[in-house]
């Protein structure tokens, strides 16, 4: 076994889970592709959500993804860190707006 | 960037015995990936023939102002390949009478053999339909003697094609050395100034594109109109067509992709993004590449890895369009990249 839990080439062995399930697999992935396919959002605009998402989610095999979708785009690296602030934006956001919650209780229990 | 090229390094790859090894071993060998042509022949087409010669493709030497990281030439200011007299008599010999339309000159910088401009003019008289020169623009800028380029070509009605690989110049810089983009921009101001690629003009330039880096073009035209976008409103420049190009795994891009540990990831892409439909009309199938000595080949990469034609007739003296009709068309795994996606060639994406 490899020592560690991610392996880069790992990624393009990504379609191999269809082999354990077929059938779910197989509706994964076309889902995953229509998602991604442009409609009211361009695939560009897409793409960089999705780089955004990576970053939030933690996930480095899309990170590697996304970098190289963007690359292929023509996406340029202000618009991918830009992207990656507006991930940290919310996730930051996420983790201040519980200091409500944190208030309120504190409030409630104090006397 | 390299200051040299392979050649000048005496690095292993500039030998294309080494490169076919690379090409043919690994994860071809062991059955990780496939072989180019097994894949092939699970398509439709089953396999390359040559279909009626439409192109004929004419390198007039490896010498290069420019070192590019990802040439697939190693052509550089260190090479002295340079095509003669003798050789060029032959071939337009070859151009007075072949069938095909278009005749393309690449090199190198094609501007730099001393004798091009004589060649541009005889071979001007032979009446191709679509003469091309691929030049790099950089030379058009790189000295004196080349600043009327732009009215020699128009003159001839050359049509231009020429390489800029972004339209910002960090990512061009990044790839075909520093200064070259605003070189490029200024070359290309010279070029629009006497007509090429402006509105309602005759004459054509056209722009390629190929990524700087490990990665594959996207969509042609989705580029292109960005491209089209930046250039105008930063510039007030003007082209036809951007022509995107994937860079194939060979020669000084090859280099690059070891070094970087890029090269399976990147082999594995160029596999996966195989498209049948593109098989169909790869380059090969239309074209001929003729070498500054004369040799004849399936394509400018097989010219580079050193694989002729297999035909009894392999060089430009003994030309015969008939006899090389009939040839097989000579595939190893570098040829994914033309096949990638929608397909790449030296006129752009072919589905």
């Amino acid at each position: 076994m490899s020592k560690t839990y991610y392996d880069p080439a790992d990624l393009r062995k990504f379609g191999n889970i269809t082999e354990w399930n077929e059938e779910l697999g197989k509706k994964f992935f076309d889902y995953y592709n229509q998602v991604f396919e442009a409609g009211a959002l361009s695939a560009r605009e897409k793409s960089l959500i999705a780089l955004a998402v990576s970053h939030v989610v933690q996930c480095p095999y899309c990170i590697d993804a996304y970098t190289k979708d963007g690359l292929q785009r023509g996406i340029e690296k202000e618009e991918m860190m830009e992207a990656v602030h507006v991930g940290a934006a919310i996730k930051g956001g996420a983790t201040l707006v519980h200091g409500v919650q944190m208030m309120n209780k504190y409030d409630k229990l104090s006397m | 960037m390299p200051v040299k090229s392979l050649a000048a390094r005496k690095n292993d790859l500039s030998n294309p015995v080494k490169q076919l090894e690379i090409l043919n071993n690994g994860i071809f060998k062991s059955g990780e990936l496939p072989y180019f042509k097994d894949k092939v022949a699970s398509t439709p087409t089953s396999e390359l023939k040559p279909k009626k010669l439409e192109i004929l493709q004419l390198n007039l030497g490896y010498m290069c102002n420019q070192t590019c990281s990802h040439c697939h030439v190693d052509a550089g200011p260190d090479r002295k390949e340079i095509m003669t007299v003798e050789t060029m008599e032959q071939c337009l010999e070859v151009i007075r009478k072949t069938g095909a339309h278009t005749l393309d000159l690449t090199g190198g910088a094609p501007e730099m053999n001393p004798n091009f401009r004589w060649f541009v003019e005889e071979a001007s008289k032979a009446g191709i339909q679509d003469f091309i020169v691929r030049s790099n623009l950089t030379i058009i800028r790189a000295n004196k003697k080349y600043f009327d380029l732009p009215e020699f070509f128009k003159k001839h009605n050359v049509h231009v094609i020429s390489s800029l690989p972004f339209y910002k110049r960090e990512k061009t810089d990044r790839q075909r050395g520093k200064g070259v983009f605003d070189k490029s921009i200024e070359a290309l101001k010279m070029l629009n100034s006497v007509g090429y690629g402006r509105e309602g003009s005759n004459l054509k330039l056209d722009l390629v594109y190929n990524p700087s880096g490990a990665f594959l073009p996207t969509n042609q035209e989705a580029l292109e109109k960005d491209f089209k976008k930046a250039l105008k409103e930063d510039f007030d420049i003007d082209f036809n067509q951007l022509f995107a190009i994937t860079n194939l795994p060979i020669s000084r891009f090859l280099e690059y992709l070891i070094a970087s540990e890029n090269y399976e990831d990147y082999m594995y892409a160029l596999v996966e993004a195989f498209n049948p439909s593109a098989v169909e009309n790869v380059m090969c199938t239309n074209t001929l590449s003729v070498s500054w000595d004369g040799w004849l080949y399936d394509c400018d990469f097989n010219q580079m890895l050193g694989l002729k034609v297999a035909s009894k007739v392999t060089h430009i003296k003994d030309y015969n369009e008939e006899v090389l009709q009939n040839r097989d068309i000579i595939i190893s795994q570098h040829c994914y990249g033309c096949t990638a996606g929608a397909g790449s060639s030296c006129q752009g994406s072919v589905t």
